[in-house]
């Protein structure tokens, strides 16, 4: 019984009791269900917050663990193991904030075939927060696998003109990754016997030079879904041709799971090999920042543009994992949790005025600030933090990233440089779309008519925004959250260092 | 053989042997029961079928060995066997409306399958090769009937011909390669042919070929490349209840010879053996998937996903000689092999809710709207092509993790990649029967028959739930191990 009322289960599984309540709703009853929706994801929110209150932040190991024996698999015990710490607890947080403010911000905006929409998307809430929370490899790889079901239903029913190719492509292209490292957990099996991965980051007893394939087995799947360049070709896909609330949490948090699998797995468990390839890593991520945001300045396509930019926001993030010290490691959680609040606002914010004139084209708006003042105030602000202007939360994330970068002893300062200069150029893109949509002269049509955004699309922002300038002004809860965990990462590399590289 | 000895050795086979003699008092019984009627020998058919699993359930645990030690009854047959019954009523649910609602009604449709089942079952039961030759007609006989039961329809009569020439022709095969083996050992007897073999006292060239020749033979039956050219157009011409039953059953049947033959008598072949076994493992998965991408009819497209799954679970055999992981290689093999057939059963009781009178309703496009318009109907299909796809939590993700591993474990890691690439490829054609299904407008017409409607739910609710609840069929599949002696 304790297993059930156990916040961990019940934050991951939930969304279940939401799930069954809707099959039983009829299709009709769209309200209904929109209403059974949102409490249930408000109320998995409410035990994530529970969950954090049990959380004890000085503890840097596995805690709350839940772990029982599943089923045997010829010699191997599977086990079902839950379990958070101070790096996955953040993103647990994010994901149970996002969901509700998603699905609110479908309210008007999916109207077609409700019923299917809610389920998909609270088995996406189970399937990302069990993500999170897996410590068993199988486990982990069932979640991984099973959150792409519902994004692809997401995709390819609600989405946009294009919407087969994109889910189709999303779907082979996260595929691709994932097998590879299936067959690298299916070695860690064979050849450990344990798919515990707090047994496995305890014992340490990979050789290192197997720790290199394994290492590029595993990342082939967390850089797909990061998205790293030169693998990001799906991400503009998925993300323009997605629904809002789709887009929201594919940006939120989707991409945030292959950062988080880098951070668990590639870090924990094969050091040495993160060690080596850490150059490597950090150049791509490199890339991406200015490619990134290089093609983010030539989009017309509002949403497109947003799309591009996660590809460079999370290549900070990667830049920042891989910088493989205190600083660099804690600055890239910090953005991953920033670039799923300003992001996911984002993608609400573009999804407000789709819904309202049904184009996204930004020579189709401009002058907007003189109809939709209160909507423009909100875009100034998430559009800045997103850009990192000091005060709000994006600057934190990448200077503490850039900190780390520069100082680490694993990777040139060569990349932090360039990546500073990507700071630069997201201001460009990023107030060139504010002002292409706000400013100038309201000269068109049908722009003039614009209603502003009402109480409830108010309401979807508001907390975003809260947290923007909380993490901007007082980021220090934060950082104590994920410090010791962070620093017992740092203490597992660097031992690993210590030991010589092969 | 006295009496008594007669008794003790019928405990062997009883559950096959009262299956025979329940099928055949049903061919005359049968006749007593007027035409429009015939509901009444599917319902009787399948009480014989319920019948035989509790016979071997009542025997479970127990391994005997009879007749001079021609068959054997152990814990890989009794998993078989149970595996054989249960398509067997699964089988007759599909076809209990089918066959009405096509104007093929007769009754000795189901003495077919119950004798069908039965020669699958001493398959799965034989230690002697003479047993498994017998056993191969007896399973197939009844389906290159059953294949052509849509008489006079051309294409029916033609899979009926085609699948007649082409079981013969590889019947013949395995003829030849037991006479070959008997040359080499002087037995057919599997413990015997071991003994020869240990003792070196074989001929092994000439134990190779036979060995050769019998894989190339069972080869057919499980359609594996380059021997699977009769399998699309069997599949797509025989009545879909008959190959629904057919993708199943002749499939296991052909892989329980398969798995006893190799992995009991023939380990000591590997060396020669198992390089085939890897390149035609590596050829159907390929093959099967890729051409299943080009199709646009929904039972080829399942035939060419039978000819990969095949592949699959012969990926399980090719380790078959080191001693480490042949258990893992027979359990791998029976759980990929059970999660095949529930997902093929589902995926094939779909078809048949979708099919239309004179071969219509089968073209991937008739499926648009489906998600719409029987939104329970196109889940339970979604979940089939996920669980085929290997998506978890589903069966089919299970099975193909469990012969990865085997695979992986007998050190054929390169084996393992093109089974993972190719897996990828399959998940294009299987993702976009769902993309049809729920993201194109259509209006498709469903039968609402019942058995045809709970098979698909009840596949769905076991594909799920047998993989959140894994440990029995995990622990069965295990403790499904050849008896040796």
């Amino acid at each position: 019984m304790y297993l059930l009322l156990h916040p961990l289960t019940l934050t991951t599984f939930l969304p279940i009791i939401g799930v069954v309540v809707i099959l039983f709703l009829k299709p009709e009853w769209k309200n209904a269900i929109r209403w059974v929706a949102l409490v249930t994801s408000i109320a998995t929110f409410a035990i994530s917050v529970v969950l954090l209150t049990y959380f004890k932040a000085s503890n840097p190991d596995i805690q709350l663990e839940v772990n029982v024996p599943w089923f045997q698999f010829a010699n191997w015990d599977i086990h079902f193991h839950l379990g958070v710490d101070g790096l996955s607890v953040l993103l647990i947080m994010l994901t149970t904030l996002l969901t509700p403010l998603s699905i609110l911000s479908t309210w008007s905006a999916i109207e077609d075939r409700v019923k299917e929409f809610m389920i998909f998307f609270l088995l996406l809430e189970l399937g990302m927060v069990g993500v999170f929370v897996a410590m068993d490899l199988f486990l982990f790889y069932i979640f991984w696998e099973f959150s792409l079901v519902p994004m692809y239903f997401i995709i390819g029913i609600w989405g946009g003109p294009r919407r087969m190719y994109a889910a189709i492509k999303f779907f082979l292209y996260t595929m691709t990754g994932s097998i590879l490292m299936l067959l690298a957990i299916l070695w860690l099996g064979i050849n450990q016997g344990t798919f515990s991965v707090t047994e496995l980051v305890a014992r340490g007893s990979i050789p290192a030079n197997i720790q290199f394939w394994l290492f590029l087995a595993f990342a082939a799947a967390f850089a797909i879904k990061v998205p790293m360049w030169p693998l990001h070709s799906w991400l503009p896909d998925a993300h323009t041709e997605a629904p809002t609330a789709g887009s929201v949490i594919l940006a939120g948090v989707l991409l945030k799971l292959g950062t988080y699998g880098f951070l668990r797995f590639n870090l924990s468990m094969f050091p040495n090999a993160a060690i080596k390839l850490a150059p490597w890593m950090a150049g791509l991520a490199t890339i991406g920042i200015l490619y990134g945001a290089a093609v983010s300045y030539a989009q017309k396509d509002v949403k497109r543009l947003v799309a591009y930019s996660s590809v460079s926001h999370l290549g900070f993030v990667m830049l920042g994992l891989f910088a493989l010290n205190p600083q660099g490691i804690q600055g890239g959680i910090l953005q991953m949790v920033n670039h799923g609040l300003s992001t996911g606002a984002l993608f609400l914010i573009v999804g407000m005025v789709y819904e309202r004139r049904h184009t996204r084209d930004m020579d189709a708006f401009g002058g907007l600030w003189k109809v939709m003042a209160v909507y423009a105030a909100l875009t100034l602000v998430v559009t800045l933090s997103s850009m990192g202007l000091p005060g709000l939360n994006g600057f934190v994330g990448e200077f503490t990233i850039l900190l780390g970068a520069f100082g680490s002893s694993y990777i040139s300062p060569w990349f932090a440089g360039f990546a500073a200069a990507g700071i630069i150029l997201a201001a460009i893109y990023l107030l060139f779309m504010f002002q292409k949509l706000f400013l100038g002269p309201l000269d068109k049509e049908e722009n003039k008519k614009l209603k502003d955004i009402n109480w409830r699309e108010i309401l979807t922002i508001a907390p975003l925004i809260i947290f923007i300038f909380w993490i901007g002004l007082y980021p220090k809860p934060f950082f104590t959250i994920m410090g010791p965990a962070v620093d017992k990462l740092v203490n597992i590399i660097q031992a690993a260092a210590a030991a010589g590289l092969p | 053989m006295t009496l008594p000895d007669l008794l003790q050795n019928m405990d062997a086979i009883l559950p096959m042997a009262v299956l025979i003699a329940w099928a055949c008092v049903l061919v005359l019984v049968d006749l007593v029961i007027p035409q429009g009627r015939k509901g009444l020998t599917a319902v009787l058919a399948a009480i014989g079928l319920l019948l035989s699993i509790v016979l071997s359930i009542s025997h479970y645990g127990k391994a005997t060995v009879g007749f001079d030690g021609m068959v054997i009854y152990d814990g890989f047959s009794f998993f078989l066997n149970i595996l054989f019954l249960s398509s067997g009523l699964a089988g007759i649910a599909l076809a209990y409306d089918y066959i009405k609602r096509v104007g093929i009604e007769r009754g000795e449709y189901y003495s077919l399958i119950l004798f069908s089942i039965s020669g699958m079952m001493l398959m799965s039961q034989a230690n002697d090769l003479i047993v498994v030759f017998l056993a191969l007609e007896l399973l197939s006989i009844p389906l290159y009937v059953l294949a052509g039961f849509a008489r006079p329809k051309v294409d029916s009569e033609e899979a009926s011909l085609k699948y007649f020439l082409i079981g013969a022709f590889s019947g013949s095969f395995v003829v030849f390669g037991i006479a070959l083996v008997f040359g080499a050992t002087g037995s057919t007897n599997l413990s015997a042919i071991v003994k020869a073999i240990s003792s070196n006292a074989a001929d092994l060239p000439l134990l190779t070929i036979g060995a050769a020749l019998i894989l190339v033979g069972l080869g057919f039956k499980v359609a594996a490349v380059p021997f699977h050219m009769w399998t699309p157009d069997v599949y797509q011409g025989a009545p879909s209840s008959v190959t629904a039953f057919m993708s199943v059953g002749a499939k296991a049947g052909g892989f329980a010879a398969l798995l006893r033959i190799f992995v009991t008598a023939f380990p000591s072949l590997s060396t020669n053996i198992t390089m085939i076994l890897w390149v035609i493992s590596a050829l159907t998965m390929f093959l099967g998937n890729v051409v299943a991408i080009a199709q646009s009819n929904i039972k080829r497209l399942l035939a060419y996903s039978s000819i990969a799954n095949a592949g699959y679970i012969l990926m399980a055999l090719v380790p078959f000689g080191n001693s480490a992981v042949s258990g893992t290689t027979i359990s791998a093999a029976l759980f990929y092999l059970v999660a095949y057939a529930l997902t093929s059963f589902g995926a094939w009781a779909v078809v048949i809710a979708l099919e239309k009178a004179e071969g219509q309703g089968l073209a991937l496009d008739d499926y648009a709207g489906l998600g719409r318009k029987y939104p329970l109907l196109a889940a339970c299909m979604a979940v089939f092509m996920f669980s085929f796809t290997g998506i978890p939590p589903t069966l089919g993700f299970m099975g193909k993790f469990y012969l990865f591993r085997t695979v992986i474990e007998g050190g054929y890691l390169g084996l393992a990649l093109i089974g993972v690439f190719t897996t990828l490829i399959s998940a294009y054609y299987y993702l976009r029967v769902i993309v049809i299904m729920y993201m194109r407008e259509g209006e498709p017409v469903a039968r609402k028959e019942f058995w045809v409607q709970f098979t698909a739910a009840a596949a769905a609710v076991l594909v799920v739930l047998l993989t959140l609840v894994a440990g029995p069929l995990m622990n069965l599949a295990s403790k499904a191990v050849l008896l040796t002696f």
